[in-house]
This record gives structure tokens, C-alpha cells and sequence, in this order.
């Protein structure tokens, strides 16, 4: 019940856009239309689920301090969490690779699709943002650092995937000129924030 | 070496990095609920962005093209973790407040942007007026969201109350409003709204 909990949480309380403004330029830039929001929120939402859980591993068996305990008794005083943000950062980049790498070869659809937005995300950040709070929070086994890193790409698909229909409905409206393209987007993230922050305090 | 007065006021208002070019808005507006965050953030990312450009620039014949994207993460996060750890050793308080932010740093769209389009072509020192010109254009308008939000939303500015007990005697109250995560986007649509009306040729059809 309590990943559960955690998942319906980092969807919509926690939600990476609008509680937080992770992944923001791309949220921006990408959600002109609804098929390719659609692409770029699967391709994020896939990349978490990559990423968090390595990153997990990472940091309670090397980074944390005194994980490093099972090497050897000596190495448990080690405190190596200041070196997170590089390591954090490579693993992303270089997971981002691979995955770029194995859907050209096995799902060659699914790359032509996704292809271009999977080298984007590498500085998306979104994904850095989920491994530091994962860090942050201390979860506290695998399953947890994965449900977290599903609920918060789907969190951030939805909010993508609305925005770009509000925006392709927007073609048809009169916007005050100084407000069009940039600000209206703005102020229609800010709504949209404001309706999430309706789910504030569910819980199952 | 010349200093090239336009680079670094540029970035300031006609290409400001956040509300022209709609970059680096991810890190940092989750940090302007109040003032004082708000300021150590624009300096870290000033400090961070002059930096990289510098080094950049330094590094930017000798960098193979297909590899740059990885030495210029490198060379970000590597300034990242300085500022982060010297704000850990001498304001703890403040480091606490700003969390996985300072982190974020690393993946501002504002420095990625501006080592690929300006610090890997142009001369060391013209990267870094670049470099503080841009991380000014942000700081600026992080700065504009802090003093609005804290100002209406807690009475405050730098944590010290600004508006006076007989207002609120009064009857006027705080903004609560003002202090949640989704004002900020439209405290940052109001200045963008000011801006391009002054500035007609930014519009956007």
C-alpha cells in the first residue's frame, strides 16, 4: 500500500512540474503539439525508470556514507556523497546512451519516434532532479526508488500531454499580443499548477 | 584584450536567457518564495556560468567535437559541487534551503545554451563578460519573482518585515497564495508580459 501511496503521490501532489519546475525548458519548448508532447513525456518517463534505480544502487553501496562497508571495514568511515552531482550526471548521460543505442538496434519504430528527443534529455532536468531527491529522501529499497521514478515521468507525460492541448486549442484565441507564444504558456502552467495543487494531501 | 561592453548588457534585457530565450527556467523558481534564496541562487549560477565559459573557451581548440557535450558536463558539475560545497561549509542554513537546486545547476539549460553557442567560437575573455552577462540576466530575474512573492506573500523582504503593523491592523493580509510553487510562473508571464510590451519587436506572432 505504501508504494501505492508513493506512486499516486509523486503523480500528482509531487508533481515535477508544476511543485518543483523540473524538466521546465523542454516542457516549454516541446509542447506545441499533442503527438509529439507524447513522445518526448514517454521518452522522459523512460529514462527515469532507467536512471533512478542505477542511481539508487549507486548511491547506497558507494556514495552514502559508510556504504562502503561491504568492501571492507576499513573503507566504512568514507563519506563520498559530495561526489553525487558528477556521478549522478554521468550515469545519466551514459545510460542515455545506451538506451539511444539498443532501441535503434531491437525497436527501430520506436526509435524513429523517440530517436530524437533521447539525446535531449540528457540535460533534462527532470531526470537529475529525480535521482537528487531520490538521494534526498532517503528511500529506502529499489522497489521504492523505481515506483518514484515511474510516478513522477508519468506526472510529468500527463502534464506535458495537457499543456500541449490547451496550447493547440489556443490557435483559435485572441491573446493580447505581448502575451503570445511565451507568456500564455506561463500563465497557463501557473493555472494548471494551481488545479494540481487541488491533489494536495490525498492519501490511500 | 577589449572589453566588449555588448556581450555583457545584452544578456540583460534584449536576449535575457529566461524571458527570450526560454532557457533555465527548470532549477531555480522553486527557490523565489523569498528573497534571500533567491540572490544565492542568481550568484551561484553567475559564479557557475562565468566559470565554465572561461574554461571552456580555454579548452575549446583542444575539445573533440564528439565528445563536448560530456568535458562540458564535466567541467559544470565540477564547478557545481565547488559552489556547493563551499556554501555547505560557510552558509549551512541557506545550503539546507536550497537542497537538490544547487545540484540542478548542473543541468541549466543556460549553461549548456551558452558553451555551445558562444563559449566554444569565441575568445576566453569575451566567454566570460558572456558568461556574467548571462547568469545577470538570470539573476535578475530571479531577483524580480523573490521581491514580488516575498513582498505579497509574506510581508517580508530579506526576512525583515517591510509592511507596517497598522496596515494589517487595517485589515490587509498576506497573500498565501503568492508562496505556492505555481505563482511563480505567473509572476515570471507578468514580467514577460511588461517587457514585450515595452520591447515591440519581441512579440511573437
Amino acid at each position: 500500500m505504501d508504494l501505492l501511496n508513493l506512486f499516486i503521490k509523486s503523480v500528482f501532489v509531487d508533481n515535477m512540474i508544476f511543485a518543483y519546475f523540473l524538466g521546465m525548458c523542454s516542457y516549454l519548448a516541446v509542447s506545441k503539439t499533442v503527438k509529439t508532447s507524447m513522445g518526448l513525456g514517454i521518452a522522459v518517463t523512460f529514462v527515469l525508470v532507467a536512471t533512478v534505480p542505477v542511481n539508487y544502487l549507486l548511491h547506497t553501496y558507494i556514495l552514502k556514507e559508510g556504504a562502503m562497508a561491504w568492501i571492507s571495514p576499513q573503507l566504512a568511515g568514507m563519506d563520498l556523497s559530495f561526489l553525487s552531482f558528477i556521478l549522478f550526471i554521468a550515469i545519466i548521460a551514459s545510460i542515455v546512451q545506451i538506451l539511444e543505442m539498443v532501441v535503434e538496434k531491437f525497436a527501430p519504430a520506436l526509435y524513429a519516434s523517440l530517436g530524437i528527443f533521447l539525446p535531449l534529455i540528457a540535460v533534462n532536468c527532470a531526470i537529475l532532479g529525480a535521482s537528487l531527491f531520490m538521494q534526498q529522501r532517503n528511500f529506502d529499497s529499489l522497489g521504492e526508488s523505481t515506483v518514484y521514478a515511474l510516478g513522477s515521468g508519468i506526472g510529468w507525460l500527463l502534464a506535458i500531454l495537457g499543456m500541449a492541448a490547451i496550447r493547440e486549442h489556443l490557435k483559435y484565441s485572441k491573446v493580447p499580443a505581448p502575451l503570445r507564444g511565451l507568456g500564455i504558456t506561463f500563465i497557463i502552467a501557473g493555472l494548471m499548477g494551481l488545479a494540481f495543487m487541488g491533489f494536495m494531501g490525498i492519501k490511500l | 584584450m577589449k572589453f566588449n561592453k555588448e556581450v555583457l548588457i545584452k544578456p540583460l534585457n534584449r536576449a535575457n536567457p529566461v524571458t527570450v530565450l526560454v532557457l533555465g527556467i527548470c532549477s531555480a523558481l522553486a527557490v523565489t518564495a523569498q528573497l534571500k534564496p533567491a540572490l544565492v541562487m542568481g550568484l551561484s549560477v553567475v559564479i557557475v556560468t562565468a566559470f565554465s565559459n572561461l574554461i571552456v573557451s580555454f579548452l575549446r581548440n583542444g575539445i573533440p567535437n564528439r565528445i563536448r557535450i560530456i568535458v562540458q558536463l564535466v567541467v559544470v558539475a565540477t564547478l557545481v559541487i565547488i559552489v556547493e560545497q563551499v556554501l555547505k561549509a560557510f552558509a549551512y542554513e541557506m545550503w539546507k534551503s536550497l537542497s537538490v537546486f544547487l545540484g540542478l545547476i548542473i543541468t541549466n539549460c543556460i549553461l549548456m545554451g551558452r558553451l555551445e553557442a558562444f563559449a566554444l567560437g569565441n575568445k576566453p575573455f569575451d566567454s566570460f563578460l558572456d558568461g556574467i552577462g548571462n547568469g545577470m540576466g538570470y539573476a535578475i530575474v530571479l531577483f524580480i519573482v523573490g521581491f514580488v512573492r516575498e513582498l505579497l506573500g509574506s510581508g517580508s523582504l530579506f526576512g525583515i518585515k517591510v509592511i507596517p503593523q497598522s496596515f494589517y491592523d487595517a485589515g490587509y493580509a498576506n497573500n498565501g497564495l503568492m508562496i505556492l510553487p505555481p505563482m511563480a510562473l505567473i509572476v515570471v508571464a507578468c514580467i514577460i508580459w511588461v517587457q514585450r510590451s515595452i520591447r515591440k519587436e519581441l512579440q511573437e506572432k
